[in-house]
């Protein structure tokens, strides 16, 4: 089994034999053998050097960068060994023609306010939110254009957010969303937990012959792996939203876990390990799927939306999105 | 019509894809590739490196399209772990058979199934050789097609490295 390791110490992390070594300020010493690295996450300030980079380059690892705040800043993205010029063309064929790409993002949008409304259908008190939402919804076929849908995107999301406060127990409330810089506990966990979903899609990307850098919903410039962000659209509310409301309705994450200081809210790293304990264990949780007949992670259903779409790139089958069915 | 060689040649890999299934034959040859960690890949690369350590020739490559395991005297000789995909395998050989005939070099084959300790003996048939041409065409118009081949049931895809790319679907949700 591979793992994601999560860094949050700083210190200096090399290449020892086959191993990664990890040696920490406090002068703790960790091996990590290099077959069991899915990826890495570092928190900490981490010296490296271009022996260890090459080292991971050659096993395809992806090393996720966080600042201090615990967002996510960016990747080394190592070469890819596999690369299908076909399938890139026909990626790019599919953002130039105009309904091509709008097909593709009102899927991503779909499947995204599909998930939200399922949420909101775990809860009493959401009614009148999800009717709201289901309304703004059925406008959807008629969109035109790119930022038509995403005008309905963002109503659709106010709404949503809107419902925390009829779901969200302890003392947690979600006023506004707030990006930057998130100012309170609620804004701080969203922005947590999509950073870290945006680069385990980024992994899953990485493993297929997909370009991460060209997408469809969002804008390619937007983001260097922008197609992250649009399938991220998909398993945001299914993995992040709904383990915010586990982690505070259990009492998971506390109000003490989280620092405000002057305008900005930080969660501490206690509260990271805790929140990325759980994440780690929702992405591993598997269902049994229901076409394929087997036991599938959650992580794996990520793969899967990503074979689907390049089935669609390669004229194979019509892209359906991820509609979580349990 | 005479068979132009020069045109219809591949890869011998892409031989034996025809032969085990004609989506995977497209999929391999545009690059769609799928990360395959499992065992059996791993095992078969060892049983290569290991199974004749003193043969004089391993692994020629022949015009880039091909790579023998070994030629000794008149023979090619392929290695292979076991017979379950024979057909593939005996069409892979006859194909380089068929190669170096062209090259003038005239050779017969064996497989070697290391499980089972069996070898079999091929040799290039007209009838075989037909087989080979037909293939060859066949071949150079799947891979022309802009869109893979319908995927088909067959007995091994659950053991195909593309089986999760190949059977994911969404079915519609009960309302
Ligand atoms: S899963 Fe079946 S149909 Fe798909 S490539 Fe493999 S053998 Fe062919």
């Amino acid at each position: 089994m591979k793992h994601n390791y999560y860094i949050f110490k700083s210190g200096r992390l090399k290449r020892k034999d086959n191993t990664v070594f990890l040696e920490t300020i406090d002068e703790e010493r960790k091996y990590l053998p290099i077959e069991s690295i899915d990826s890495l996450h570092l928190f900490g300030e981490i010296d490296l050097n271009t022996k260890l980079l090459n080292y991971l380059n050659s096993y395809g690892i992806i090393i996720n960068f966080y600042n201090y705040y615990g967002y996510y800043s960016g990747s080394y993205y190592p070469r890819k060994q596999q690369v299908s010029g076909y399938l890139l063309v026909n990626q790019v064929q599919h953002y130039l023609n105009k309904e091509e790409r709008l097909f593709l993002a009102k899927q991503f949008i779909i499947s995204g306010v599909f998930h939200m409304v399922r949420n909101l259908r775990h809860y009493e008190n959401t009614k009148e939110y999800i009717e709201t939402i289901n309304r703004e919804l059925s406008d959807i076929d008629e969109v035109p254009v790119i930022p038509a849908l995403m005008g309905i995107e963002g109503r659709i999301r106010n709404v949503y957010y809107s419902a925390f406060n009829s779901i969200l127990k302890h003392g947690f409330l979600l006023n506004k969303r707030e990006k930057r810089p998130p100012n309170d506990p609620v804004n701080v966990l969203i922005s947590f937990g999509n950073s870290i979903l945006y680069s385990t899609v980024l992994g899953e990307i990485y493993k297929t012959q997909l370009d991460p850098t060209v997408s469809y919903l969002h804008e390619p410039s937007t983001r260097r792996f922008s197609l992250s962000l649009d399938l991220s659209e998909i398993f945001k509310p299914l993995i992040i939203d709904s383990l915010i409301f586990y982690t505070i309705n259990n009492k998971i994450l506390n109000l003490e876990d989280f620092d405000s200081k002057e305008e900005i809210c930080l969660l501490s790293e206690e509260g990271k390990k805790k929140f990325i304990k759980e994440y780690e264990k929702k992405l591993s949780t598997t269902v049994k799927h229901r076409k394929l007949k087997r036991s599938v992670s959650y992580r794996s259903f990520i793969k899967l939306e990503c074979y689907k779409l390049i089935k669609h790139l390669i004229d194979d089958e019509l892209y359906k999105p991820l509609k979580a069915w349990w | 019509m005479e068979f132009d060689f020069q045109t219809f040649k591949v890869q011998g890999i892409k031989v034996n894809y025809y032969f085990v299934c004609k989506r995977k034959l497209w999929l391999y040859d545009k690059g769609i590739s799928m990360e395959n960690e499992s065992d059996a890949v791993l095992e078969g690369k060892l049983i290569h490196e290991n199974s004749y350590p003193k043969a004089k020739t391993r692994e020629i490559m022949i015009d880039d399209l091909l790579k023998v395991d070994i030629i000794e005297g008149d023979y090619i000789k392929d290695v292979k772990k076991s017979s379950k995909m024979r057909r593939s395998d005996t069409m892979q050989i006859a194909y380089y058979l068929f190669y170096l005939k062209q090259l003038g070099v005239m050779k017969k084959g064996t497989i070697n199934y290391v499980r089972e300790r069996k070898i079999e003996k091929i040799e290039l048939t007209e009838d075989l050789e037909n087989e080979i041409k037909n293939a060859l065409l066949e071949i150079n118009k799947i891979l022309d097609s802009k869109k893979p081949p319908r995927r088909e049931k067959l007995p091994y895809c659950k053991k195909c490295a593309y089986y999760l790319f190949c059977y994911v679907e969404e079915l519609d949700n009960e309302t």
